[in-house]
């Protein structure tokens, strides 16, 4: 009888240490654990260098025959350009404190995404060739030469980071994996290493002013729509402002609220607000994607595509800019919008509440505030009329969105918006080791929202989804809220897989359904034309009862 | 009989066995941690392995239903359905179950026949549980295509809403 292969056999499993080190240990590119290589149009559409038509497990990348020169040259760069890096690079003890705590560590249980790991893949190339060591001693002091496999390796892993920042907090350096990431991807860019996802959108966005490519005819069409939507399940009509120059604020929202549900549901509620505070404002058609995927491929990129946002705040007169609920759009804006224009915006004045008065100190610099702080802000001084009764159907956990949480400390203006929208004893925190800064990433955030990579983004994403269930579970969570629209469009889909009783919602959509206008027609759904509780037919049921 | 009363007495160490092996099929430096860290948040995919496990050890000795079993079985196998790994590999661990069985139970099956009659019953037993993981790891496949197309669908859904077309009825 033949040979045949036993469970353990099969499962690989060895009870002997490893014969070999993590150097020898290639990536196995298997369809649902890497995203796809950038179509060359989209290349071409933004001059980006060495467009081709490739293809992820091909075993020739096709990679310009200078390539290894051009990665080195541009290693050389940024370590004269960002002095983090090169601290990042020298100054690891490899304690290991970061190595756990990593969501693609935890769900795929590949050793290389450790942070710790991860960061080695670029750190023994510098060492290699940047250091005096490692070109005298080479693999003995974990330096290692340039080849293929190293920068397929590169493309793999740097490509299962979210640039969240998790590990940041736990390594007692405060080495920042996100820039590593960042500066990585840069690098393969520069031989033509792009992922498509990213790349479509970026060069979308790029030529018609929102990752999603739509024009400005579609962008005012369906936010119309949307408006019309309010009118017909509030009775309040929302007419929006386009374009309209000597508005006092400019409004930017990613595009995935005026497309996706559930983000289309957070719009009509920034609607409704700003209709309910009469508040001077207008959307950009040009200015029409507050996301900025060019920031996952590049700084240079992730300049190119923000630059409208100023651009059109100085074109239209604004006083200063208001942001929708979004994570990467926050960051970017708060702390990389500046330095890409050159100063503050001398154009703009340091953003201040029309209607409470509050000065948002916070943002004299770039001039720009988000939703949750202007409309914690309104609340806080009673401005609005809300009735949490009719988000009574809701059960709620709050997702700390890496960016807004760890990035920016906004933790307590969406909880003090959830506490005021929602009925007492709705609201459900999840445990503290996956909240607030030490909350777990999306697990598709970064540009790899991708379909194809649909496995890599569930186990990215477990360790989150893991925490919603057992809210789920304990409370009878069946919404989990967030203030980001990559989470609003990935969000679902994880907890399809892994916890399907809840819902994803964004805290501006649970404002709407809470706001109480004079003239509103009787309220019997909520934004999503789901039946309210206690109101309305059920309402009339009782009485019949 | 026998074999039932020796399973009760040693649940906990076929149990334990068991487990390391499943970890042991990941990387040395992953399943040292899987086996380390002990809070359910910080190391979810140990978590609902042993939950998962924990279930059929105890649906084998005490009985389950095939309903119970399969949601024991989806705990474990709704993490490898995701994971690099091909289905083989993904499912191998319920043969495990068998080994950790017969190294726990080696000296007893060795001096008594009638209790390696009782073993080869249980064998059987386990699959019939890996038959079920068949069946639930190809529901996690097909939730996987499932939950690709949803997202496309609602990447674009408030257009289709605003054309007026029912998403569900696509």
């Amino acid at each position: 009888m033949a040979k045949l292969p036993t469970p353990a056999e099969l499962a690989k499993v060895s009870y002997s240490p490893p014969a070999k080190g993590w150097m020898e240990i290639k990536p196995d590119f298997r369809p649902g654990q890497y995203v796809n290589a950038a179509d060359p149009k989209w290349m071409e559409w933004i001059d980006y260098p060495y467009p081709r038509k490739w293809s992820v497990p091909d075993e020739d990348w096709q990679l310009p025959s200078n390539w290894k020169e051009i990665i080195l040259e541009g290693m050389e760069d940024r370590l004269n350009r960002f002095r983090s890096l090169k601290i990042f690079f020298d100054i690891c003890v490899r304690c290991g404190a970061c190595a756990d705590k990593c969501h693609f560590f935890l769900g795929t249980g590949d050793p290389k995404n450790m942070p710790v790991l991860r960061a080695e893949l670029l750190r023994s190339v510098y060492k290699r060739y940047f250091t005096r060591i490692g070109k005298a001693l080479g693999d003995l002091v974990g330096a290692r030469d340039l080849d293929e496999s190293v920068i397929k390796e590169w493309f793999y892993y740097l490509h299962q980071c979210t640039i969240c920042r998790r590990c940041s907090l736990f390594c007692p350096y405060g080495i920042d994996m996100a820039e590593m990431t960042l500066l990585g991807r840069e690098m393969l860019a520069s031989i033509g290493l792009n992922i498509d996802w990213a790349l479509a959108s970026v060069a979308q966005c790029y030529d018609k002013g929102s990752h999603i490519g739509a024009t400005p005819q579609a962008f005012k069409d369906m936010i119309d729509f949307l408006a019309e939507e309010n009118e017909r399940i509030t009775g309040i009509s929302t007419p929006v402002s386009y374009n309209r120059k000597g508005a006092e604020i400019l409004f930017v929202t990613p595009s995935g609220d005026y497309f996706a549900d559930p983000g289309t549901f957070t719009l009509m509620g920034y609607l409704l607000l700003f209709k309910y505070l009469d508040l001077d404002y207008t959307f950009s058609t040009y200015a029409a994607e507050g996301g900025n995927f060019g920031w996952f491929v590049s700084h240079e990129m992730g300049k190119r595509l923000n630059t409208k946002i100023y651009e059109e705040a100085k074109r239209l007169k604004v006083k200063w800019i208001l942001g929708g609920e979004c994570g990467h759009m926050w960051r970017v804006c708060n702390q990389y919008m500046t330095t890409w224009w050159g100063e503050s915006p001398t154009f703009l004045e340091e953003p201040v509440s029309p209607i409470t008065g509050t000065k948002f100190e916070n943002a004299k610099v770039h001039k720009m505030v988000h939703i949750s702080e202007f409309t914690a802000d309104l609340i806080k001084h009673g401005k609005l009329k809300l009735d949490p009764q009719r988000n009574a159907h809701i059960k709620l956990t709050f997702h700390d969105s890496c960016n807004t949480a760890r990035g920016m400390g906004i933790f307590e203006e969406p909880r003090y918006i959830i506490n005021n929208v929602l009925p007492e004893g709705h609201f459900f925190e999840m445990p503290p080791n996956t909240i607030r800064e030490k909350t777990f990433c999306c697990g598709s955030s970064s540009g790899i929202n991708a379909n194809e990579n649909m496995e890599a983004r569930m186990q990215g994403g477990f360790p989150r989804a893991n925490a919603v269930r057992y809210v789920h579970e304990k409370y009878g969570v069946n919404h989990l809220g967030c203030i980001c629209a990559l989470d609003r469009a990935t969000l679902p889909t994880l907890l399809q897989y892994w916890v399907p009783e809840v819902d994803v919602t964004g805290i501006t959509e649970l404002v709407g359904n809470a706001l109480v206008f004079e003239d509103e027609i009787e309220r019997t759904t909520d934004l999503r034309d789901r039946d309210l509780v206690g109101f309305g037919e059920e309402e009339g049921a009782e009485e019949e009862e | 009989m026998k074999l039932t009363q020796l399973l009760t007495q040693k649940k906990s160490a076929i149990f334990e066995r068991w487990l390391d092996m499943i970890f042991s099929t990941y990387p040395p430096e992953t399943s040292a941690f899987l086996k380390k860290e002990k809070d359910r948040f910080n190391n979810p995919m140990a978590y609902r392995i042993y939950e998962g496990a924990k279930g059929l050890v105890n649906g084998l000795v005490l009985g389950a239903t095939a309903e119970e079993v399969s949601g024991y079985l989806d705990e474990i196998i709704r993490i490898k359905a995701m994971q690099d790994v091909a289905p083989s590999q993904a499912l191998a661990f319920i043969f495990f179950l068998k080994t950790a069985v017969r190294e726990e139970l080696h000296p007893e099956i060795q001096s008594d026949a009638a209790l390696s009659a009782e073993v080869v019953e249980l064998e059987s037993q386990i699959d019939g549980i890996a038959l079920l993981g068949f069946d639930v790891y190809q529901k996690r496949r097909e939730k996987l295509c499932e939950i690709r197309v949803d997202e496309v669908k609602r990447s674009v859904s408030g257009l289709l809403r605003k054309a007026g077309v029912n998403l569900n009825n696509l």
